[in-house]
Parts: C-alpha cells; sequence; structure tokens
C-alpha cells in the first residue's frame, strides 16, 4: 500500500467511526423516551403531593384524609394526649424506631421525633395497620390511642405500636407545614 | 438456501462451530446478511428498508402506547389525551405513530410503484409479489383499525362507513356486517376487538415480512435492467454483485436518514397536517361530521369505489345480469377490491418477455400515466361527489383496471423492446467506467 | 337496516359537503406568536385569554382536559405556583370521595382539572383548537393548510370577530346570530341565489355574541380591542389544546439537526464506500 492510500484510509475511517458514533447517539436518543415514558406520569406525580387545610381540625379530633390511595391520620392531640405519649419510657416500646419519613434515619420512637410541630399537637401518620394493613381506629384501645379491630393491635397516643400482633410504630409520611393551618403531604 | 451462488459462512472458533453444528442460526444470518445484491440497484431500491424500519417503529411505539391506553367507549379518547399532556414524551410518541402510518403507506407506495415500472413482479418473483400483496392489505387493516381506536368522530363515523362495505355484500352482508361489529351498530365490542387486531395485524405482518424477503432472497433481487445476475459460478456471480453489508446496508441508511429527516419535520412541525380536525371531537353516534374522508392513503381506492354509481352503464348491465344481485353499492366494493385484486395479478397479465420499463418504449408512457392517475384518484377520492368530480373518478378508475387487463396484455404482444445490456456488470460499467485495468468489483477490504 | 344506515351516512356526507361548499368563510390569517417551527407561545398573551376564558367562555363552556397544574407549565401561562394555586382554589369542583362516597363540592387543587361544561350544548374547549381548521384547499390539494397551518387558532379568532350585522336578505329573526366566519349552521333560503349559491358568508350560530370589546381588565393595561381579546383567546385555546407544543417543536428541531447531521455522515462513508467500486470517483 502506498503512502496516498493511508493517508486516505485515515480519512476514511474518521468517517466511519464519526458515522457510527452519531449513529449511536440517534439510537440513544431514541430509545431513552421509550424508557421515560414508564415512569410516573404528570398527573400521577400530581397526586403525590397533596395539601390538607387543617383548621377546621379541633384539639382532641382528627382528620382522616386519602392520600395516594391510603388513608391519612391528621391529629391535633391535647394536652394530656401530648403528656401521656411523652410519659412513655422508650424501653416499653416493642418498635424502637421512630418511624418517620421526616426524622433523620435511626431516630428513636420518642413522642418528640414523631409529631410533626414543636409544641407535639400534630401528629400526622398513615391508617394503615402495620400487622396486615387493616385501617385502625381512633381514641381506642388500651393506651387511649388507635386499635386495629382486625387482629386487636394497640397503639399509643403517638401512633406506637404497645400491645398485639403489629410489628411496627403508624409510619410517619412525609409532611411538612406550608403556612400555619395547610399540611402538604408528600 | 439456494439462489445466486455466494461464498458459504465458515466458522472459525470451536464455540462458533459447535453453535453452528447445533443450530445454522449463524450460517443464515451470514447468508441474509450478505446476500448478493445487483450492484446496479438505484435509489428506488430503498423503500424496503425504510418499510422494514417503519414497521418496527410502529411496533414499538404501539406497545408503548398501548401501555397508556384504554380501549372503552367511554375512556378512549380521554386515554389518548392522556397520553398527549401527562405521561412522558407521550406527545411525541403518539405523533410517531400517527405520522408513522403515513410514513408506512407512502413507502409501501413506491415500493409497489418501483416493482410495477422494473418488473419485480414477473418470473420468478410472482410468490414475492403476492406475498407483498397480502402485506399491504394487512397493512390497510392494520391502518383502518388503528384510526378507529383514538375514538374521535372520524374513528367512529369512518368505521360505520367502512364495516358498511361488507354490508353491501348480497345475502350475507348484514350478519357479517353484524359480526364485524359484534353489535347492531359500531360501539364497544367493535372497539375492543379492533384494538386486539390492531395489535395482532402488526406481527402477522413481520411474519410475511420474513416470508417476502425469505422469496427474494432464493430468487435475487430484481434490478433496474431487469436482466438477472449470472450464477454459472461464484467468481461470475460477483461481478454482477455486492454484499448487502455493507454496501447496501449503508445506501439504504443514507436515504432512510434523509427521509427520516423529513418525518421528524412534520413530526416536530406540522403532525397534524395529515390528519382530520373532526378526530380531536369525541365520538358521538348522533352527529355526523361534515365530511367523512379516509386517511389520504386510503383515497385512491375510495375513489374507485365511489367511481361506479347507478348511472354508470356497466354498472347498470351488471345488475341486469345479475338479477339485481350485484347494485351499484356492491359493484362498487367490488371494483375497490378488485382494484387490489388485478394488481396482484399483474405477474400474468403483463406479456412482455423484458422485465424492466426501462428497455419498454411504449410501456413507459402507459406506466407514467398510471402513476398520474393513482395521484388523481387520490385526489378526487376526497372532493365531493357533485359536479365534474364523478366523472373524473370513472374515467380513473377505468384507466386503473385497463393499464392492467387491456395495456399490460396487448403490450407485451405489439411492444417492440429496446436493447438490453447483456450484464448488470455491463449495465453498472456503463454508468460509473471499468475500473484502471479493466478489472471490476472486488469488494473492498 | 344497515344498508340504510351506512346509504343514509354517504349521503349525509354528499350533502354536507355540497353545503359546505356552498358557504363561503370569512378566516382572517392572524399572525400567532406560535406560528412557524420556532414560534412559541407568548405567556402573557396565554394568561390574558386565560382570564377571558374565566371570565366569559367558562359561563357555558368546560376545559375538561386541562389541569389547573398546566397553568404554571413552562411553555404554558406559566402562572407562578401560588397564582395558580389561589385560581384553582377559586373554582369548585364535585369530588365524589367526599361525604362517604357521596360527594360534594370542594375548592379545586392543582391535580384537579377544569370543570366540565355548564351551558347545555356548549361543546368542551379542551381541544377546539385542533378540532377545527381554518383554512382549506385549494381544490383539496392541502397547500393553504401546508403554508399556513391548520387554522384551529385563527378560526376560534375570526368566529370571536365574525358576528356581524344580520345581512339585508335575511328575515326578521331568523334563529341564531349572523356570523361571517361560521359555516355549519343555519342559513336562510333567502339569502341563497337562483344557482344555489350563497350571497352572504358564514352563517347563522347558536351561539350568542360573547365578546365585544373591554369585557374583561388587564393587570398589564393591554388593549382590549375586540380584535385583541379574540386573538388572545384563541391562543390560549391553542395552548389548552396542544400544551406540549414548544416541547414538540424543540424535540423536532433537535430531531432534524440530528439527522441531517446523520444523512451527511451516512453520506460520505456510502461515498468513500463505495468509490473503489465505481470508476469515475476513483
Amino acid at each position: 500500500m502506498s503512502h496516498a492510500d493511508d493517508h486516505q484510509g485515515t480519512r476514511r475511517d474518521f468517517i466511519y467511526y464519526a458515522t457510527a458514533g452519531a449513529g449511536a447517539v440517534v439510537t440513544g436518543a431514541a430509545v431513552w423516551p421509550l424508557v421515560n415514558q414508564m415512569n410516573p406520569s404528570a398527573d400521577v406525580l400530581a397526586l403525590a403531593s397533596i395539601r390538607v387545610d387543617i383548621s377546621v381540625v379541633d384539639p382532641g379530633t382528627q382528620l382522616t384524609v386519602l392520600w395516594q390511595g391510603k388513608p391519612v391520620f391528621i391529629r391535633a392531640r391535647t394536652e394530656e394526649e401530648i403528656a401521656a405519649a411523652r410519659a412513655v419510657d422508650l424501653a416499653d416500646l416493642p418498635d424502637q424506631n421512630a418511624e418517620n419519613a421526616n426524622a433523620v434515619a435511626g431516630a428513636d420512637a420518642s413522642d418528640e421525633n414523631r409529631a410533626l410541630s414543636e409544641d407535639g399537637v400534630w401528629l400526622v401518620q398513615m391508617g394503615v395497620c402495620t400487622h396486615l394493613g387493616c385501617v385502625p381506629l381512633g381514641e381506642q384501645g388500651d393506651f387511649g390511642g388507635w386499635f386495629c379491630p382486625c387482629h386487636g393491635s394497640h397503639y399509643d397516643t403517638s401512633g406506637r405500636i404497645r400491645k398485639g400482633p403489629a410489628p411496627r410504630n403508624l409510619p410517619v409520611p412525609v409532611a411538612s407545614f406550608v403556612d400555619a393551618t395547610t399540611i402538604q403531604l408528600g | 438456501m439456494s439462489g445466486i451462488p455466494h461464498d458459504h459462512y465458515e466458522p472459525k472458533s470451536n464455540f462458533t462451530k459447535g453453535v453452528e453444528a447445533r443450530l445454522p442460526i449463524l450460517g443464515l444470518l451470514y447468508t441474509t446478511i450478505m446476500a448478493p445484491t445487483p450492484k446496479n440497484l438505484n435509489w428506488m431500491w430503498i423503500w424496503g428498508i425504510v418499510l422494514t424500519f417503519t414497521l418496527a417503529l410502529q411496533i414499538i411505539t404501539g406497545i408503548v402506547l398501548v401501555m397508556h391506553y384504554t380501549p372503552h367507549v367511554d375512556m378512549a379518547f380521554a386515554s389518548v389525551e392522556h397520553i398527549m399532556r401527562d405521561v412522558n414524551g407521550g406527545h411525541m410518541i403518539r405523533y410517531f405513530h400517527m405520522n408513522g402510518a403515513s410514513l408506512f403507506f407512502l413507502a409501501v407506495y413506491m415500493h409497489i410503484f418501483r416493482g410495477l415500472y422494473y418488473g419485480s413482479y414477473k418470473a420468478p418473483r410472482e410468490i414475492t409479489w403476492i406475498i407483498g400483496m397480502l402485506i399491504y392489505l394487512m397493512m390497510m387493516g392494520a391502518g383502518f383499525m388503528g384510526y378507529v381506536l383514538p375514538w374521535g368522530q372520524m374513528s367512529f363515523h369512518g368505521t360505520a362507513v367502512i364495516t358498511g362495505l361488507f354490508g353491501a355484500i348480497p345475502f350475507i352482508g348484514e350478519s357479517l356486517q353484524t359480526w364485524l361489529l359484534g353489535a347492531g351498530a359500531v360501539g364497544q365490542p367493535a372497539l375492543n376487538r379492533f384494538f386486539s387486531l390492531h395489535y395482532l395485524l402488526p406481527f402477522i405482518i413481520a411474519g410475511l415480512v420474513i416470508v417476502h424477503i425469505w422469496a427474494f432472497h432464493n430468487t435475487g433481487n430484481n434490478n433496474p435492467t431487469g436482466v438477472e445476475v449470472r450464477r454459472g459460478s461464484v467468481a461470475e456471480a460477483k461481478k454482477d454483485t455486492l454484499p448487502f453489508w455493507p454496501y447496501f446496508v449503508i445506501k439504504d441508511l443514507f436515504a432512510l436518514a434523509v427521509i427520516l429527516t423529513v418525518f421528524m419535520a412534520v413530526v416536530g412541525f406540522m403532525p397534524n397536517y395529515l390528519g382530520h380536525p373532526d378526530n380531536y371531537i369525541p365520538a358521538n353516534a348522533l352527529v355526523t361530521p361534515a365530511h367523512i374522508v379516509p386517511e389520504w392513503y386510503f383515497l385512491p381506492f375510495y375513489a374507485i369505489l365511489r367511481a361506479f354509481t347507478a348511472d354508470v352503464w356497466v354498472v347498470q348491465i351488471v345488475n341486469l345480469l345479475s338479477f339485481g344481485i350485484i347494485d351499484a353499492k356492491f359493484f362498487g366494493v367490488l371494483a375497490m377490491f378488485g382494484a387490489i385484486f388485478v394488481m396482484a395479478l399483474a405477474p400474468w397479465l403483463d406479456t412482455s418477455s423484458v422485465r424492466s420499463g426501462r428497455f419498454r418504449p411504449m410501456f413507459k408512457w402507459w406506466f407514467a400515466l398510471l402513476a398520474v392517475d393513482f395521484v388523481v384518484l387520490m385526489w378526487v377520492g376526497a372532493m365531493p361527489t357533485d359536479g365534474i368530480y364523478p366523472y373524473i373518478s370513472l374515467l380513473g378508475a377505468t384507466y386503473w383496471f385497463a393499464y392492467f387487463l387491456i395495456i399490460l396484455p396487448l403490450l407485451g404482444v405489439i411492444e417492440k423492446p429496446l436493447p438490453m445490456p447483456a450484464t448488470i456488470e455491463d449495465d453498472f460499467n456503463a454508468h460509473y467506467g471499468p475500473k484502471a485495468g479493466g478489472k471490476t468489483a472486488t469488494p473492498a477490504e | 337496516m344497515f344498508r340504510k344506515l351506512t346509504l343514509a351516512a354517504v349521503l349525509a356526507l354528499s350533502a354536507n359537503t355540497a353545503v359546505a361548499a356552498g358557504s363561503e368563510v370569512h378566516i382572517e390569517d392572524f399572525a400567532f406568536s406560535f406560528e412557524g417551527p420556532f414560534g412559541s407561545y407568548d405567556e402573557n398573551q396565554l394568561q390574558r385569554g386565560l382570564k377571558i376564558y374565566t371570565e366569559v367562555c367558562a359561563a357555558c363552556h368546560g376545559l375538561k382536559l386541562v389541569s389547573f397544574r398546566n397553568l404554571h407549565d413552562e411553555g404554558g401561562p406559566a402562572l407562578p405556583e401560588d397564582q395558580m394555586r389561589a385560581y384553582a382554589a377559586g373554582i369548585e369542583v364535585f369530588d365524589q370521595s367526599m361525604n362517604d362516597g357521596e360527594g360534594d363540592f370542594r375548592p379545586a387543587t392543582p391535580a384537579d382539572k377544569f370543570p366540565a361544561n355548564t351551558g347545555a350544548g356548549a361543546p368542551d374547549l379542551s381541544l377546539m383548537a385542533k378540532a377545527r381548521a381554518g383554512f382549506h384547499g385549494p381544490y383539496g390539494t392541502g397547500m393553504n393548510q401546508l403554508f399556513k397551518g391548520m387554522g384551529g387558532a385563527e378560526y376560534i379568532a375570526s368566529l370571536m370577530v365574525g358576528y356581524e350585522e344580520d345581512p339585508a336578505c335575511a328575515p326578521e329573526g331568523f334563529e341564531g346570530s349572523y356570523n361571517s366566519a361560521f359555516a355549519a349552521g343555519g342559513f336562510p333560503e333567502e339569502c341563497i341565489d337562483e344557482h344555489g349559491h350563497h350571497t352572504v358568508p358564514g352563517s347563522w350560530i347558536a351561539m350568542g355574541q360573547p365578546l365585544y370589546g373591554d369585557d374583561v381588565e388587564f393587570d398589564d393595561g393591554h388593549s382590549t380591542e375586540l380584535h385583541h381579546e379574540a386573538e388572545d383567546v384563541a391562543a390560549f385555546l391553542m395552548w389548552a389544546a396542544e400544551p406540549k407544543m414548544m416541547a414538540r417543536k424543540q424535540a423536532g428541531l433537535t430531531g432534524v439537526i440530528f439527522l441531517a447531521l446523520l444523512s451527511v455522515l451516512l453520506y460520505l462513508t456510502n461515498k468513500r464506500l463505495w468509490a473503489p467500486h465505481k470508476h469515475k470517483e476513483d
């Protein structure tokens, strides 16, 4: 092969590689939307976060809202309930974990770590029994908190499991105050 | 595989030898990818690849759309809008699928007319041609049923009219139409089954495409001269051909990229140009849209359907001879399917000993007229049925039949063909000149 | 029965096309900001259009495919989030899940959709700008739509400004309002000449004139002339019908550029590949 041929060969190779590269980029760009379309769509995402008006919740009552297909308990607790929840010896708890999506990982199950507001009034938790998924009843059970009628799990006024087959405390979902009377879930 | 003599796959490693001994798939792939291809193929031989690509595009985007679509009369329209508004990139995927149908038919018409001009249908490629016609019919079915799914006004009333064609068949028509719709009128049963069939047909098409390719790999491709590849030996065949990979793959990919550039511009900038605004109105059985017009790719045959009205004398004679069984409407249906049927019969209607239109001085003009006729029929199919338009349809439809039934058989007898090159190599060299030293066609390294 | 039905459909079709052929309409080719491959929605115009929709159209029409959250979307009206939430909260929607499944009205959230129509016979406007074509022909070739666009928004704007005094030929009290841009309405026989041609453009539409000019007040002090209002509300409805138009054109442009580049590279590759076999290019 002559020198001239060599030179031509290099140029030809460059075009071949450039074409293959451009082809790969175009193919990749075409494949990504096909993958991405399976991610949650805009309407699903819009429902992933909802705002709840809590101005209507009086102390000692509970608002149950449906969020992502599951009930969420939003309770304005009374002074007595807060005091009862905070008096508990953490060593007595079957589940020592806060189970709070807003708290740091591994936080203990103290009431301060579970309540949404500093003053402890607002408690937001999933209304799904951690045993087999029934919806617990409020202001019932041996500890004045929630009681699951399906298999008799008792939760205290902080939503922590105290007695019965349920393994964990009622989980606290991602929640935050938008303003004094609005809570955003998710 | 028989066909043009070619080099066979020789497994080199122990692994490939082992695989080949158990399942000769590597050899099959090699033979397919390296198929000897006439080296004088021109730019009209790109549509096969475009069609294969479009079929894949439609299947892939279709499967994705089905992940979000709901085949229910109350939800279909809203689910399509859900795709258009909320699904990630859904509007692009849906517009690709929607316009992909147009690309598919554009390519298939170019492919068919390529075959008609260069005599690709003639012996020994009749089976390839017939399978192609079957694919075309399946495409029409898939295209029609796909158009039903968004459940807009055109979907709904188009379905009523098209299934009504089957209702025109004497004696069994009415039961046939009820059977097709699963009810007395277009509704949930029709939507559900058309959805099922719309999903099925592309896979049947894909199967037929494989047979189509298998068939012409046996006979070898036709080429612009219509002269067959020499088959005396591998060396002789190599003078007329080059392997499909990389020569024709790259050439076809280039053409595909150009076509997709235009396609992308249509999808990006005018995705609804080829559609009907009425299909953005949810289906309503009580209100018929002002203009029911099929998609552009059905228009030539729709025009033929409408051309034969009761005041055409042929229709009257047939009506009389059949004791009134064949009325104008049924005649129209027969004409529409007949128009495709006569095209399928082209291999036996064309009596010429010469394959390619390039060497047929009279045929050329008649063929050009057929192409014009096709475009005119497409245009007139969208026009109202009053004034001069019915006469144009009738004239166009008549020429369509005359071309296949009269002109093709006669031309073969009266036409004096032009001199043809003896080999494909000669034709190629006439265009590009022999290489220095008179040697040709040693494939690049 | 089916034969008759189909025949009726075919007849209706030919009759309708005949009517349509007889009625000329006047569609003005408005210059919208979103036309052409590089055109984009004008946020301020969409917000003005939203106001007109809310204060005038929404009295009868619905917009049931559009969600309130969409008002916050980039490439759309892009209302600030708090304004979008406030807009939604100002509208009551029916929620079947309330009151133990009996349903009740509540203020809308961003995830809710605009209410459906409230007026009898008033069509939903979500897709109106795509369900109508302003431009046709000439002679069935589709050239006008190729160069001017489908004309859905132009049609809506022309309809808004198309209300005129009843023409002299019309009898007293003919049903509907005369509109020079509306093709599919009633038409008095008195206005058809002996050849069957309509002597005046348009027809009589059931919807009374919705916009007269000065129907709303804009915070930015933009003109509230009828012509401007019509343009604004038509632009808003175009966005409602095609909310992803900006994303689509962006994708289209990127795709065209990349594919054009790939075409050039493939052309060069192809040329080089074949060069040894084509003497002239050796």
